[in-house]
């Protein structure tokens, strides 16, 4: 296989830093990005909506092995969670969130959402160590949110599924899918693009 | 004011894997029998491939009585019990919606461990405190039922013995069994060919095991689809041999069985006589009396002993049936721990299948070696299966990750390239009871009735330990032989929680004063009950328990039918 550049990938996936390097293709994956941040929240506030966002993009980050949690919409899933069947963890979230921001002002002098990366993932190293239950928590959650079945709301465009190289929920598996020589094809669905089943709760 | 309903002849306590199958030879032989299930009936619709949901509390759908009843464990008596988990499901069908859905026989050791060990290795190498016997039976008298129930279920699968005939397609270990499976084996997949061949290598004799799985349509079910989410969920298009699709519906069409869903046992009632009369049981809010000819309790290992040990009477002061103090003793929950897991350095395409579509090694199971120069008696079943999910596919990294990072970039890679390049075996090992290990009722934990759950005192002595280590050894040769670059060996547990294959607490056998039912499954002390499941089982094998405990559910109920002057009246 031909080997790219970090560069030539993440202009492949619309996250270029400069103009020039984008791709008009890839475009409408920054696009949805955009279009993402702008999205009002269900459930949690915007202010905790954008550092739950920051968050998630640390957690499993947009690079050279392509898109990460935020492009798969986790916090999107988590939101749409917290209003139904994640709602016991509402309120975690909200002393969580608030606890993140104080830590980043404290040490680094602004909002968790304003930080550099490098700064975010040092905030990030001290409350894996300093609240284990909240930050265990957001990762589990962003786990799902990326790798979970698209109907909660999350794994946009299959980006979860792609990565660990999961060929989809599908309803009937030839033997030819099998095989330890030959990659399946993607199926490209969820399990209820089939029609067969009754949804649960998302 | 319970609602005292019209009498019928059979009662039956738990319409899971045991219950589900009686259920059968008792309503083609005209016997009015009604089923009783706490949980409800299931469709197709609930079996969505969705990982998610699967994982969650909402799963499966309507009353889950074990949500509330979960046992209590602790590892001996001077210990404190915590409540655990409930492994199985409430449903018309019960976990056989969700098993595995492995169908094996038990081996023909397997009913004589005691008598065997000693003719073969002499008295002291039973270990010490054990309280194992001798099955009232053995093998050959099983094996009628074991075939009734291959071919009412729908059993898939390569014979390795037809009638003393072997064939290495199968397991060369097995005992006679009269005619071949009714389907042949779930196929193979990439993977279980290149496990295959590295057994094959180490002198080994794999085969494909047996599963209650259709491979191909049965009795108007679709073949297998192969698509995953078949553990711990249902099957869309009913290959799944569950006795929700195969035997209740048959037993149904009779005309004499009547399934009454959502309904939750919490007595079984006596007369002064000591014959049971009937169970009082819960739907909706309302309670019933139900007055039948005979009971036959179907639950989970646990519910029937703590439905028994809840049964207070004049003539049953301690329990029904438990004169004798022998309801919740000789219990052991199969030693399913201890597992070895592999990391290869190529992806393994492992994302579908099931976990019955795999290769089995049995050369290291039982008494199939010679244990001459060891310290233990047994041994282990060793299977290599397929399926994976994706979010367990990335959580389950974590084992292969430690001192790692567990986000970010540098996560993200390793998870990327070993997704795919793990595989856990599933390592059954023989696991004997014990005087110290029983159930009993917890005096402090109780569930929304008010009525005590059951605690599990228990823990693996040295035998289940050392039979332990032994697979460790064997297992990590298979995988390395296979190309598995990293090994690793979950460690020997002692605890002995709450599983999906728990045996005992209502042991089979002729002795009253050491088992609560005879040797065809009816009380000792009370004539008209009759007990269902692994909790009739002495011995575990190194396999999966549930294709036993249904022959011995056919067989209890064959004999019911058959007998029902003496019994019923």
């Amino acid at each position: 296989m031909q080997r790219i550049s970090r560069r030539e990938m993440l202009a492949q996936l619309g996250m270029g830093l400069g103009a020039a390097t984008v791709l008009p293709l890839a475009s409408p994956v920054r696009a949805r990005a955009q279009a993402a941040a702008a999205e009002s929240f269900v459930s949690l506030t915007a202010s905790e909506g954008e550092t739950l966002r920051a968050i998630v993009a640390r957690l499993i980050p947009a690079d050279e092995n392509g898109p990460g949690a935020l492009e798969a919409r986790a916090d999107r899933y988590i939101d749409r969670g917290l209003a139904g069947a994640l709602k016991s963890s509402r309120s975690a979230y909200a002393s969580g969130l608030a606890a993140v921001n104080a830590q980043a002002q404290s040490s680094k002098g602004a909002a968790f959402a304003k930080l550099s990366p490098a700064d975010q993932d040092a905030v990030l190293t001290n409350i894996q160590q300093t609240s284990p239950p909240f930050f265990n928590l957001v990762r589990t959650h962003t786990i799902q949110g990326t790798f979970s079945d698209p109907f909660y709301g999350g794994n946009a465009n299959f980006i979860g599924w792609d990565l660990i190289g999961y060929p989809g929920a599908r309803t009937v598996v030839s033997p030819n899918l099998q095989l330890m020589d030959k990659k399946p094809e993607p199926s490209r669905k969820s399990a209820y693009d089939y029609g067969m089943f009754s949804k649960g709760e998302i | 004011m319970a609602t005292t309903l019209k009498k019928t002849n059979v009662v039956i306590v738990g319409l899971g894997a045991a219950g589900g199958v009686a259920c059968l030879p008792l309503a083609q032989a005209g016997i009015d029998v009604i089923g009783l299930d706490a949980g409800p009936r299931l469709s197709t619709r609930d079996m969505a491939p969705d990982e998610l949901r699967l994982s969650r509390n909402a799963w499966p759908p309507g009353p889950q009585k074990t949500d509330n009843e979960a046992p209590t464990f602790r590892p001996n008596a001077s210990a404190k019990a915590i409540q655990g988990n409930h492994p199985m499901m409430n449903a018309v069908g019960g976990t056989s919606i969700h098993y595995w859905a492995q169908s094996w026989r038990l081996n023909p050791w397997d009913f004589k461990v005691r008598s065997e060990t000693i003719r073969r290795y002499g008295a002291s190498r039973i270990p010490k405190g054990s309280t194992i016997e001798d099955w009232p039976f053995d093998y050959n008298e099983l094996e009628q039922y074991y075939d009734k129930v291959e071919y009412a279920i729908g059993v898939s699968g390569k014979a390795g013995n037809i009638n003393g005939k072997i064939d290495d397609h199968g397991n060369i270990f097995e005992g006679p069994r009269k005619r071949e499976y009714p389907m042949p084996p779930l196929r193979s997949t990439g993977f279980t060919e290149k496990m295959t061949a590295a057994a094959r290598m180490l002198g080994w004799h794999p085969f494909a095991g047996p599963a209650g799985v259709a491979s191909k349509s049965y009795e108007g079910r679709a073949g297998c689809a192969y698509h995953g989410y078949c553990s711990g969920g249902g099957c869309h298009v009913n290959a799944k041999s569950s006795t929700a699709v195969s035997t209740i519906p048959k037993a149904e069409k009779t005309g004499h069985f009547t399934v009454v869903a959502e309904a939750r046992v919490t007595t079984i009632e006596v007369d002064n006589n000591g014959r049971v009369t009937g169970v009082t049981y819960v739907k909706g809010n309302q309670e019933y009396f139900q007055p039948t000819d005979v009971v036959l309790v179907a639950g989970y290992v646990y519910e029937n002993a703590r439905l028994l040990l809840l049964s207070k009477s004049k003539a049953y002061p301690n329990g029904l049936s438990n004169n004798h103090g022998q309801v919740g003793r000789h219990y052991f929950s199969h030693n399913q721990g201890d597992g070895v897991s592999a990391l290869f350095p190529f992806s393994l395409n492992n994302w579908y299948g099931l976990p019955a579509q795999g290769v089995a090694v049995d050369n290291w199971a039982d008494d199939n070696f010679d244990h001459s120069g060891l310290d233990f008696i047994g041994g282990g079943n060793m299977w290599v299966y397929t399926e994976r999910r994706p979010i367990a596919s990335v959580n389950g990294l974590a084992a292969w990750m430690q001192g790692k990072p567990t986000w970010g970039s540098a996560w993200k890679a390793f998870v990327k390239e070993n997704a795919d390049r793990t595989n856990t075996a599933y390592l059954q090992k023989t696991t004997l009871p014990y005087e110290d290990n029983y159930l009993d009722l917890d005096p402090d934990v109780k569930d929304p009735f008010g009525l005590p759950v059951i605690r599990i005192t228990g823990e693996y002595k040295d035998n289940e330990k050392k039979v332990a280590l032994f697979m460790h050894e064997k297992m990590e040769q298979w995988y390395k032989a296979a190309g598995a670059v990293t090994i690793q060996r979950q460690p020997i547990v002692n605890a002995m929680g709450p599983t999906t294959h728990a045996y005992g607490g209502t042991r089979m056998g002729a002795n009253p004063d050491t088992n609560v039912v005879n040797g065809w499954g009816f009380s000792h002390e009370a004539p008209n009950l009759g007990i269902l499941g692994a909790s009739v089982m002495g011995t575990s094998g190194a396999r999966n328990p549930t294709l036993t405990l249904q022959a011995i559910a056919w067989r209890t109920a064959e004999y019911l039918a058959k007998n029902w002057k003496s019994v019923a009246t």
